[in-house]
Formats: C-alpha cells, structure tokens, sequence
C-alpha cells in the first residue's frame, strides 16, 4: 500500500539509471543511513560498537569484495583471508617505514599491496578452474601465513612476530574512541559500496557476469577472459585489502598472522554464501547474519535461565551454524538478498496480491 | 645419503597417510560429483567415536580385553558412520540434486561445521588415544651400510601397508562387485545410471558410507599417531594438494598425488626450508600441487573436461 | 511457501535486535565481577579446560568460604576459542559488566588487549606468558605477568641444562635445538636464547613447527640430522604431544627434551603415556591434592557438587595454574581492600594498585593453604612479576616428579633487556615512562 511506485514515472536516462529507482527505496536507504551516521554515535554503547558495530562493517567490505569475485565473476576464492594479511601487513609497512605517511594513504596503499597479490595468484584462473581455482586460493592462503610469520621484515623486525599500531588520525582527527573508528568505518564503507555497486552496473561488471555465467560464450563474443577475471581478481583484492588494513588498524589494534587465518577466509565465504551471491545487498546481510547469530546464541540460553557449560553453548553454535548453511542452501541458495527482493516483490502487491 | 634415503622414506610413509583421507573426497567426488570438504571432520568424527566406544564398551559390558574392545568400537563406530551416511543423503544431498559443484561445496562445509560441533558434543572435546597396538619404537635398517643405520617408523610402515591394502580393497569393490559398477556408472552420468534402473539416493548413501569407512580407518591411524582431538580435523587440509595433484576423479592418482607430495614436502621442508627460515612444506605442497595445475589443469589421472558453447 | 524463509529470517532479526538493544543484565551491588576468558572448544582445548575449570573452582571456592572480606565474586565464562579476535569481542563483552580483571589465557589476545586495556583501566594478569617486556611496570602500567615470562622460562632452561652439565661454562660448543610453535608465544623466547647463547658459546638452532602443530615429521628429522645435545620445547596443545610422539619416533632421547611451563602438564604427555618417560619440563606451579588448599577445594566445592570439572581433574598442573592466577587476582583485590576499603567493591584502578603491591610472604602461603609449594611473591612499581622462581618436573611414564631444585631468572641477563624491549614499545606507543609519584598513587 505504502510501498508503490505508481505514479512515479522516469523521464531521462539519468532517472532511469538510478541506483535506486523507487522513491520508497531513496526514503529508506536515506533514512538507513540517517540513524547510521547520527542517530547511533548519539545513543550506541561501547559495546555496540566495538563488538558489533565495527566488525560488521569491516566484514561486509570484506565481503563485498570477495562478491566482486565469487559472486560477480564466478572465481570461487578460499583465500580471502590471506588477501586481508597482504592489505593488513603492506598499510602497516608503509605506516611505519614512510614517515608522515597518512593513515587513509596507507590505507591504500595497503590495498594495491593487496591487488598485485591477487592478480598473482589470479594468473591460473586463465588456466584452471571451479575447486582447483580454490586450490590455488588456498595456496596464497598458505603462503602468506608463512611469509607474515617468517620474514620479519614484514613485521619490522618485532621479535614476537607480533605488530601494533597506535595514535591513528585522519586529517588530525584521532581514531581513538569508538565512535570515531565506527564513523571511520562507515565513511570507508559507504564510499567503497557506493563505488562497487557502479562498477557492477558498468561494461566491466557485464563483462564479469558474462564470464561467470558462461566463460566460452563469453570469449565468443568478444570480451577477453584475461582481462575480465584479472581486473576481477584485482577489484576484489583491492576491497578485501582495505577491508584488512582495517581490520587490523581499527577493530584489533595488535595482530598476528593467525587474525586471518583460513577460518576467516571460510567464514567470509559463508556471508558471501548466506548473504546473497552477485548482490551488493547481500554482503551487507550476510555480515550481520554471522556476526550476530553467535552472539544470539551465546546468550539466548541465559535469559531462559538454561545454564548450558561454555562448551556446549559453542558447540552448539557450531551445529547451529551447520545446520543453517546446508538450510539455506536448500530452501534460498541465493541468500538473504533474494530473501529481501521476495519480500519487496511481495509488498509492491500488498494488500491486494492479485 | 643415510639421511636423504631416511626423509624419502618418511616422505613416502607421510605420502601414503595423506593418500587415505585423500581417498574419501576421490570416492565421494567420482560417485556423486561433490566436493567433500567435511572429510577431515568426518576423520574427527570417526576417530572420537572409534577411541570413546573402546573407552565405554568395556564399561558397559563388564569386560577387559582390549582386542575385543577395539573389535566391537569398530564395529559401532562403522555403524555411526553408516547412519550418518544415511543422514546426509537425506536430509542435505537428495535436495540439493543437480546444484552446482559450489553449491555442494558449500553444503560440505556446512556439514563439516555441523559434525565438528555433534562429535565433540557427543564425545567430549579432550585428548584421547586409540591403542590398536601400533608399534611406537623406531627400527634401524641396513646398519652395516650406513653409520648408525636407517631409521624407519615401524608405526608408519605398518600404517603405509593399510593404507596401500585399503587401496587394493577399494580398487577391487569397485572393479568387480555389481555395486561398484553401479557406482562408477552413477559417476560416468547420473542421469543415463537412474534411466537404467540403478538407484541414485542408494547409490550416494553407499558411497558416503563408504567413504566414511575410509574416513575411519584414517582416522583410526592418525588417531592411533596423533592422539584423538579437534586437530585431528586439520589434517585434510594437508590431503587437498593430494586430490588436486592426482585429479579427483582418480584413486590411483589420489596415491600417487600422496607419494608426491609427501616426499616433495619433506625434501623441501630439509633441504629447501633452511634458506628460507623454515615452516614451509605447508604452502609448498600446494605450490607443487599449483605448478602440476598450470601443465595439466585437470590433474595427473583427471579426466579432460572439455568446453562446449 | 516462499514466505515461510522470509519470515522465518525476519524472526530472527527482531530477536537479534532485542539482544543487542537488551542492557546487561543488572548485577548485584556488593559483587567483585571478573570476566573468565576460557577455550573449551578447538585445538586448544585439551590445555585450556582444565586451565578454565581451576580458575572457575577458585571462585567457587571463594564464594563458599564467605567471599572476599564478605564481598562475593560474580563472574561469566566467554569462550574465545583461543582466537584473538574472540578474545577482544568477549573483553568487549564483558568490560561493559565493571570488569576489573582479566586472564586473557592466550598470548596473542594478551597482544591485542594490551592496547585497549590502559583505556578501560583493567589490569591485565598473564601469569608465565604475554609479553615478556611487560613485566616493566613503568611502562606497562596495567599488565601483570606474574611468576614469569617467556624470557625468564628460557633462562631457567638454560640453568637447568647448565646445571646438568656442570656449570653455565660447560655448555660451550653444545648444540641446542628450539622446537617452537610458530607464533608470537613461540617466539618470543628467541632473543633471550640468543644472548645466552652468545654468553655461553652454544649453538642455537632454531625450528618453527606451524600451528597448531600436527605435521612435525620433517621438525623431528632435522632433530635427527643436527644431533642437538639438548631440545628445548616451546609447544602449546596438540603440537606438544605430537612432538614427543615424533621423538619417540625419531628416537631422539626424551631425556633430552625440556618443555617450556606450557608444554608440561598432563595433557601433553598422557596419551603418549610410557613413552614419554624421562621428558622434563618447567613447572611453574606444584600439582597434587596433598597441599592442604586442594583439599579444602575438594571439600567445601567439589562435595557440594559444585565442581566445574571432574573430580579427579583437580591437582592436574594447568588446573592448579588456573587456581593460583585466580589466587591471584582474589591477593590483589584482598590487598586493594586493606587500603581502599574492607568489604567493598573495588574498580579495576583498585585491583590494579593491588596487583602492584603485592605481598605474598612465606606466612601468606601458609594461610592460603600452599605452604612450601610456592615462593613468596612481591610485586612492585616497576617490576610486575614478583617472582620468577620456578621448578622442574620429569614424567615418569605416568605422573609428574617435582624435581627439588628451584631456579631464578638471572636479574643481570634479563633486566636490560626488558628494559630496552619497553622502552622501544613506549617509543612505538609514543608514551612516557612513569615517573615516581605515579608509583605512590
């Protein structure tokens, strides 16, 4: 009833193209991003945003670009984590080796340190493909574990092999208190999602999902497999990278190669999975939905009083977390998002669906 | 020489242990085209069941003898793995029919977060031990040859024989018994197996129960090696570079691929790691795996897939 | 049908919100709260539930014994499952509840925590791990690695075998190997090894097994080939059992292997059982039932059926390690109270100037119910640590031998060095050394 859009009608290319093309919509994501920027660093907890806050945008960044990658251009990666460590470790490098180096520089940089490990280890996707493509993610997996551990140059030289980073500051704005680095976050978030989902729209983005629906046919009608999975791999890497260095920087502080280990790699493939394959949405849902469900789960035993050991409670997690994956991809394998279009679908006609 | 014939040898034993978990993601991949990432925690699950029903058993019957104990965990523990054969078939693969291979993928993990969870549920989350009787002592060989002799792991000798025995076995259901035609059929094309008649959803609960009786005896072995806890799940990480190298349609290819790796890894980690700081044969043996790729993408024995528009 | 997954996911989210919008649940007015990190679960586990078990017992105990001068101790469990980024989630979790003290349990949250504890002003107890330098108070202000650290562990090692030998001097053109989990925690001894080994003329030889340490084969043969007359292990979890497997394998003399604290206690060697027979260890804290604390725990926890774990964990080494870092942490509240007030509630500053000025003398020991099984302990404005005596203990195929002599970390070795390690952190942190009226605050 409320959500329609009769009566709205386009009248230039530019209407038409928008991102979002129902008023509703504008007015929602508006709002969204309202309570996001103002009305939760007014009223959020310390809690809410150290541990929930901050690693769920991280993670969705994570995931967005991982999207870019499995869901957009069909190359299944398992080293997603190992691309994180790259952007972590290479904005920590030139952090501290290049004096009055700005943290968003860094950053950046951090992420094209990122990028040229991905395209390296993109190269045998022009070769192989489907699960021995993930082999080889696992690969660079692998190795970065090794080289963060064992090549102290790249930790400076920190004889526990551990790094740290302190007194960050963006344009002489400090990054210390919660709110700050949850409105750093945001900022990063917002701007790298608003820039992932242009180019999805764009000739590269087609070209992605012409590889990723079906390579052959793709290559037949002109677009060129190297360039299309490499700048993929790239892209990808790139956001992965940043969404690393933040990570690092912002949610740990002081990390070690074991940060992103191969379980992060799963667990941000499992959002990409549950939240939505190819949909920008989805990585956003998907954050929220492994973020959040542990956390539930944790304490839903406690408000009904059932005193469940801390060891059951995360087994069950791990069940539960199990049974829900195969579930969902079962009954919705497109995920969270295509749950949220189904239900947008569904409104459009309500009350009166027919 | 003594030391480098003594690495080949431990490099070949270490080969045969990855071979077997590496056989329980080539059976389940010929026969039903999943990838199975929940291997290593159905290695886990078998191995915790295996070690805790000869720890109760006994308790529950009243009697001491470890021969029979271990006899009757195998026993129970075979059947756990059948009915969670059963179980996955039917509550997970028969739905997901026709999915794509990262859709099924997926699900695998999902199983093997699922498993990791039940079993140490089930049967505690401790270390415990398997005792099968596995020598733990080191022989000496050819001692007149080289000074202070060859050391050979009598435990890895006796678990490269029932690795390669297991092998044989296997080669032997599936080249001579009807079920194992029948299997290779439903391999082959599933859809031309079911117009003749053979039954899909029996077909995949014999394939897992299969694959989960290689999932117990390697986890029996590892177990009996390593000591029976949640890392135990880990080591089909170390198999993956295994099927990748031998191709994942192939069971010859999956002990090739292990004797491979297994020595490439070894004489690495010794004569390569101390240049570079050591700790490498993890990411080595996918490197090796990776290199194989790019000269054959489909992997030593795969079959050649072939791109049609 | 389609809207059943819809619905179901909505469900879901609306409790979601609840929960996070949900205030922790309000806590008693007269209750110390401390957070207990814990892993139950993972590769960790074998080590970390006896660990978390002893820490829940002393609480336990503490309560049925009428609480800290009348003040009772509330605490909640957070599994971090050995993960640093668990670990900061469950620190952020349960720093909202008035936390005022923490065991990390694991060395590289200890990392992590480091940077934000100073902020929230809880102090931070890692008893024998963390960060070695940490043990300067003047720069780390709020860390407390009581009883040891990983620099103090490797010096007394190398006593040991000094001792073994015949004097320090004696270990001239030895050959000792490192077998070390390839982590912060595994690496952080090196640089104390390596100047010892400069001091003494002995060979280090350095070999990192990757985490968490099931595939050693190749470790073990580089054992076999270099011939170390000594092997010092520096393991945690499954890689220390899986390390004295491959020796026994190997056939390298498991009189010859020393473990660091943490690749000690029963876990580690249980299942490899007679095998491991003759493989000594640090013992950072005594084991048994004897001493009179345990069997007061027995009683008043255990038979009143509020035992954590099972009965016959109790005494187990790193369910005692458990039990005295509590110990502790209850000295340090105890001793705020003597100066801030009795009976009350103390915040983490509190907790922290108690942990400061920590006194356990010989007579102290005794009331606690462990006397002649630990050394005093007095900690001070810049040294954190209090004490750094320590024991070794063998395995005789089926429990552990406490070996009489104790050793202390060589001051003149390990002072300079914690202080140059501090100082380069404080230079990284960009903070300032304290100075002398801060000690008396």
């Amino acid at each position: 009833m409320l959500y329609r859009e009769n009566g709205q009608f386009k009248a230039s290319y530019a209407a038409d193209q928008q991102i979002f093309p129902i008023l509703q919509d504008r007015v929602a994501i508006g709002a969204l991003l309202a309570i996001a920027f103002i009305v939760l660093p007014l009223f959020g907890s310390e809690y809410l945003f150290r541990a929930i806050l901050i690693p769920f945008l991280i993670l969705a960044l994570a995931a967005l670009g991982l999207n870019i990658l499995v869901g957009y251009c069909g190359q299944i990666s398992l080293g997603t984590g190992a691309f994180m460590a790259v952007g972590a470790y290479g904005a920590y490098n030139f952090l501290v080796r290049i004096d009055g180096m700005p943290l968003i520089g860094a950053m950046l940089l951090g992420g094209l340190s990122a990028t040229v490990i991905g395209v390296l280890f993109g190269i045998p996707s022009l070769r192989i493909k489907g699960l021995y493509l993930a082999m080889a993610t696992l690969a660079a997996q692998f190795f970065t574990d090794w080289a963060f551990l064992r090549i102290s140059w790249f930790t400076n030289n920190s004889s526990s092999g551990s790094v740290s980073v302190a007194g960050l500051n963006v344009f002489g704005l400090p990054i210390e208190s919660p709110v700050a680095k949850y409105l750093f976050c945001l900022v990063v978030v917002c701007v790298f999602a608003l820039m992932a989902k242009n180019l999805t729209r764009s000739a590269i983005g087609r070209q992605w999902m012409a590889i990723r629906d079906m390579d052959v046919a793709a290559a037949v009608i002109g677009i060129r497999p190297m360039y299309a999975k490499l700048s993929a791999f790239a892209v990808s890497s790139f956001i992965v990278g940043v969404a690393g260095a933040l990570w690092a920087f912002i949610h740990l502080g002081a990390w070690e190669p074991a940060a992103f280990s191969i379980d992060r790699s799963f667990q941000l493939l499992f959002m990409v999975i549950i939240g939505g394959l190819g949909s920008i949405m989805g990585a956003f849902f998907g954050a929220a939905f492994i973020i959040v469900l542990p956390i539930l789960l944790d304490q839903i035993p406690q408000w009904f009083g059932i005193p469940l050991s801390t060891a059951t409670t995360s087994h069950l997690v791990h069940m539960i977390f199990g049974a829900l994956i195969v579930f969902f991809l079962i009954v919705e394998p497109h995920g969270l998002a295509k749950l949220w279009s189904i239900g947008k679908q569904k409104l459009r006609l309500w009350p009166f669906p027919h | 020489m003594g030391f480098f014939l003594e690495t080949l040898f431990g490099g070949l034993m270490a080969g045969m242990l990855y071979s077997l978990i590496a056989l329980g993601f080539v059976l389940i991949y010929k026969a039903s085209g999943v990838f199975n990432f929940a291997q290593g925690a159905m290695v886990l699950f078998a191995a915790l069941a295996m070690a805790r029903f000869a720890e109760w058993i006994p308790k529950w019957l009243g009697f001491d003898n470890l021969i029979v104990a271990n006899l009757l965990a195998f026993v129970a523990a075979m059947a756990l793995m059948i009915a969670l054969a059963w179980a996955i078939e039917r509550l997970c693969l028969s739905k997901l029919v026709n999915q794509e291979g990262i859709t099924l993928l997926m699900a695998t993990l999902g199983i093997s977060y699922f498993l990791d969870g039940l079993g140490q549920t089930m049967f505690g989350n401790d270390i415990y031990s398997i005792n099968v009787g596995m020598p733990k002592d080191p022989a000496m060989i050819l001692e007149n040859m080289f000074e202070g002799g060859l050391l050979l792991s009598k435990e890895d000798l006796i678990a490269a024989i029932i690795a390669a025995a297991l092998v044989a076995l296997l080669a032997l259901f599936f080249q001579k018994t009807a079920t194992g035609r029948a299997l290779r059929a439903v391999a082959d094309d599933h859809q031309a197996a079911q117009s003749i008649g053979i039954p899909l959803n029996r077909i995949w609960v014999i394939v897992w129960s299969v694959a989960g009786f290689a999932a117990l005896v390697a986890g029996i072995i590892w177990g009996s090696k390593l000591g029976v806890q949640f890392s135990l799940s880990l080591v089909a990480l170390k198999a993956l570079p295994v099927v990748i190298l031998g191709g994942l349609t192939s069971v010859p290819g999956a002990i090739l691929g292990g004797l491979i790796i297994g020595v490439g890894e070894k004489l690495s980690e010794i004569y390569l790691g101390p240049f570079f700081g050591g700790g490498i044969e993890i990411w080595f043996a996918y490197v090796l795996a990776l290199a194989f790729l790019l000269v054959r993408p489909q992997g030593l024995f795969g079959e050649k897939i072939i791109d049609r528009v | 049908m389609k809207l059943r997954p819809f619905a179901l996911a909505m469900a879901l989210a609306t409790v979601g919100a609840a929960t996070l919008s949900m205030p922790a649940a309000a806590q008693q007015a007269n209750e110390q709260f401390f957070p207990l990190l814990v892993y139950r679960t993972g590769a960790y586990a074998p080590n970390g539930t006896p660990w978390a078990n002893g820490k829940q017992d002393y609480v336990k105990y503490i309560n049925a014994t009428g609480g800290i001068n009348g003040v009772k101790i509330a605490y909640e469990e957070c599994e971090t499952g050995y993960a640093t980024d668990k670990g900061v989630e469950c620190y952020e979790r349960l720093k909202g509840k008035k936390a005022t003290l923490i065991d990390p349990q694991a060395t590289g949250i200890t990392f992590a925590l480091t940077d934000k504890a100073p902020v929230d002003k809880i102090p931070l107890i890692t008893l024998g791990y963390g960060l070695a330098a940490s043990q300067d108070g003047g720069v780390f202000k709020w860390n407390f690695p009581l009883m040891g650290s990983y620099w103090t562990a490797a010096d007394a090692l190398i006593q040991h075998l000094g001792k073994k030998e015949g004097g320090l001097d004696k270990l001239k053109g030895k050959k000792i190997a490192l077998v070390y989990h390839d982590s912060p925690f595994g690496k952080e001894p090196i640089p104390l090894l390596q100047k010892r080994a400069q001091m003494h003329g002995f060979e280090l030889v350095l070999l990192p097994v990757t985490a968490p340490g099931v595939e050693q084969k190749a470790t073990w043969l580089q054992v076999r080939q270099q011939r170390p007359d000594y092997t010092l292990l520096w393991g945690w979890g499954v890689m220390n059992s899986t390390a004295l497997k491959e020796a026994v394998a190997t056939g390298y003399p498991r009189e010859k292997l020393f473990g660091v604290w943490w690749s000690g206690a029963e876990p580690d060697v249980k299942d490899v059982g007679a095998n491991a027979k003759g493989y000594s260890a640090l013992a950072l804290n005594p084991h048994g039932t004897e001493s009179p604390l345990v069997k007061d725990i027995l009683k008043k926890v255990h038979d009143a059926g509020q035992g954590s774990g099972p009965r016959d964990e109790v005494g187990s080494v790193l369910y005692m390690r458990g039990l005295l870092i509590q110990m502790f942490a209850v000295e340090a509240v105890r001793t705020a109270q003597a100066k801030f007030g009795q009976g009350k509630v103390m915040t983490g500053e509190q907790v922290r100037w108690g942990l400061e000025n920590l006194n356990i003398d010989d007579k102290r020991i005794g009331e606690l119910g462990l006397a002649g099984l630990i050394r005093p302990l007095k900690t001070s404005c810049t040294d954190h640590m209090g004490s750094t005596s320590v024991r070794v203990h063998s395995w005789d195929g089926s429990q552990w031998k406490m070996q009489p002599d104790w050793y202390e970390a060589d001051k003149s070795v390990i002072d300079p060095m914690v202080r140059e390690a501090a100082d380069r952190y404080a230079a990284e942190k960009q903070i300032k050394r304290r100075d002398a009226s801060d000690c008396n605050a």
